[in-house]
């Protein structure tokens, strides 16, 4: 397949370098998932032509848009790139009706058929009854959605999103979120999505890129991201514990001196990763033998969801630590508090071992 | 609800206050004397006066077609000095300062050098054409442009550099092309900029004199603004000087009233 995006951005600056291939069919829906000054909003405006390439190309449905070693780089206005910003941006003396006219409008339709193009956009995200307010008389999301149908309205190949929920309150937030799926789904053209947050790209993309200082260091379906992270900032990300070292058999030997049983063998360079929750805390060393236990001191206690995480230092090995998560009942029985000496235990089977290559 | 205890903020020390209040009175107590001494049982037959009438009717129609002149030139300047990364901007801003700080009089002369009969530009205009514009009401405005050009370049230079720029990226990423994006985001969203600059162009133009009487000279009915008839006045009649005097702050404060609603919170 040919894919409806194709890039290959270098952007190099002073102090950073931006050097990420992505390749997004069409109707595809693929998340750039990053740290703050990963490269993340970079990537985004080279890609709608607001940020020159210093190499690479891009290409949208076989047309180079961009290629800085032949000299090319069209303007925004003729990539055919649909931007919804994190702010929205929209422009705050028009109606919001024509905003979602400004696209058809510029492109040549007289300006009944761009009203009656953007009227129907309206209706499709649902705001008909907003048409002649203007901007700043609008909640935040419905700025999100007028922001949405003025992008759509233009009918672009390519629809890139600069994290579209992160200015929204969390009621709104999971409300806007099913709306942006489905008008995702509804689009034939390539979407890229750029977000810091992993349930939004979950939700709303069929594959992640994760980047970090300008490099991707892992890619995959949602689910394969979040069941086998490769780096801290991922494992962080979807909330697992993750150690790397060397497998000799049964156990995995970890560069800082611990080590880890494992329930099958696993040879060479390997990741380790096992769910919080898969972390038994005890105050006195347990009878039975749960194949790994390590005994720590706590760091932080802190409320996670419903449940509260413990962060433990000094397991496995002096130099590392582990996250457990347990319930606010089970932190009083214990008498959990900063710097008590607890033993952590995890079960074999609950560890998830993978290849590091 | 619970509002920190802003109280100590207003308390105006005595220190600022007392050259304040000098300030304020310097300010206000030329007006009002202007206003108090004038003598208003006279006021009919000078305001009716034939000399008055063409001054005001010269000044209010040169004052208004130099404004647009300077708009239409103007805010194009000002797009190119607001954008970013221009070499050389400093000194295109300093150049575009001076006829604020430069001696009326000066700016007439400069323009005699370049305009004048036997001027820079002048010389050959007269000579394929037979036209020159001293003394004609279009030297009036060209005094004009020249005194109040800068006011308008620097206020919507400021309105360019404040508005945000992303909106004009926005625009561009609908397919707007650049022209587009000036025509139809750009300039709505400077417009309360340029309406501030051209009322301060207006007044400025309107209160010319220096530029005025050196370049264009003062004959009634073709040269002879508003400023130029009070200074006469002065000379002969004080009391219709006053009187001419007070008609002029009142067109002027009437022109800002009206316009001030107009720019103020458009969105």
């Amino acid at each position: 397949m040919v894919a409806e995006l194709f890039a290959d951005l270098g952007v190099a600056r002073d102090d950073f370098t931006l050097d990420l291939g992505l390749h997004i069919g069409a109707g595809e829906v693929v998340a750039l998932l990053g740290p703050n000054g990963a490269g993340k909003s970079t990537a985004l405006r080279a890609l709608a032509g607001l940020l020159r390439l210093t190499s690479g190309q891009i290409t949208i449905a076989g047309r180079v848009v961009a290629d800085p070693l032949s000299g090319v780089h069209l303007a925004p206005y003729e990539r055919s790139m649909g931007v919804v910003f994190q702010d929205y941006l929209l422009f705050p003396h028009l109606t919001v009706l024509d905003n979602v006219a400004f696209g058809p409008l510029v492109q040549g339709f007289e300006r009944s058929e761009a009203r009656r193009r953007a009227a129907g956009w309206l209706a499709r995200v649902g705001i008909t009854d907003l048409a002649s307010a203007k901007p700043r008389s609008v909640s935040g999301g419905q700025a999100q959605r007028v922001a949405l149908a003025r992008a759509l309205a233009t009918e672009p190949r390519v629809l890139l999103l600069d994290e579209p929920l992160a200015a929204l309150d969390a009621k709104t937030h999971l409300l806007v979120r099913a709306e942006v799926r489905r008008h995702l789904g509804d689009f034939a053209g390539a979407t890229l999505l750029v977000t810091h947050d992993p349930i939004d790209a979950a939700v709303l993309a069929d594959r992640l890129v994760v980047i970090e200082q300008g490099r991707v260091v892992q890619q995959g379906l949602p689910q394969e991201v979040a069941r086998r992270p490769r780096t801290d900032y991922v494992a962080r990300l979807v909330g697992l514990n993750l150690l790397a070292g060397r497998g000799q058999g049964h156990r995995v030997l970890l560069p800082t001196g611990g080590s880890v049983e494992l329930a099958e063998s696993a040879f060479g360079d390997l990741y380790v990763a096992f769910r919080p929750a898969a972390v038994s805390l005890f105050v006195h060393r347990p009878d039975g033998s749960p194949r790994n236990l390590w005994s720590g001191r706590i760091a932080t206690i802190e409320p996670h969801g419903e449940g509260v995480r413990v962060e433990i230092g000094g397991a496995p090995d002096r130099r590392s630590s582990v996250f457990a998560e347990i319930t606010p009942s089970a932190v009083a029985e214990l008498e959990l508090v900063p710097g008590s000496e607890v033993w952590a235990a995890v079960k074999a089977s609950d560890i998830e071992v993978y290849s590091g290559d | 609800m619970l509002s920190p205890d802003q109280s100590w903020q207003s308390r105006v020390p005595l220190l600022l206050a007392v050259p304040a209040a000098v300030a304020l009175l310097f300010l206000v107590l030329p007006l009002v004397g202007l206003v108090m001494r004038a003598p208003w049982a006279d006021a009919g037959a000078v305001l009716r006066s034939e000399g008055a009438l063409q001054a005001l009717q010269l000044s209010v129609i040169t004052a208004t077609v130099s404004t647009i002149i300077v708009v239409l030139i103007g805010v194009p300047l000002a797009w190119v000095l607001a954008l970013p990364g221009l070499r050389g901007a400093s000194v295109l801003r300093a150049l575009i300062t001076i006829p604020l700080v430069l001696p009326p009089v000066v700016g007439g002369v400069a323009l005699f050098t370049v305009l004048g009969r036997s001027g820079l530009l002048g010389r050959p205009l007269y000579q394929l054409t037979g036209f020159a514009f001293p003394f004609t009401p279009y030297a009036v405005i060209l005094a004009q442009v020249f005194v109040a050009l800068p006011f308008l370049v620097l206020s919507v230079e400021g309105a360019l550099r404040a508005a945000d720029r992303r909106y004009k990226e926005a625009a561009s990423t609908l397919g707007a092309r650049p022209v587009t994006v000036f025509r139809r985001i750009t300039l709505p969203l400077i417009g309360p900029g340029i309406a501030a600059g051209a009322v301060l162009a207006w007044a400025r133009a309107l209160g010319e004199f220096g530029a005025t009487i050196t370049f264009a000279g003062s004959f009634p009915g073709t040269t002879r603004t508003m400023p130029l008839e009070v200074y006469l006045a002065l000379e002969t009649d004080p009391g219709s000087a006053l009187l001419l005097s007070v008609l002029l702050l009142g067109v002027s404060v009437a022109v800002l009233v009206l316009l001030r609603d107009r720019w103020v919170s458009r969105w």
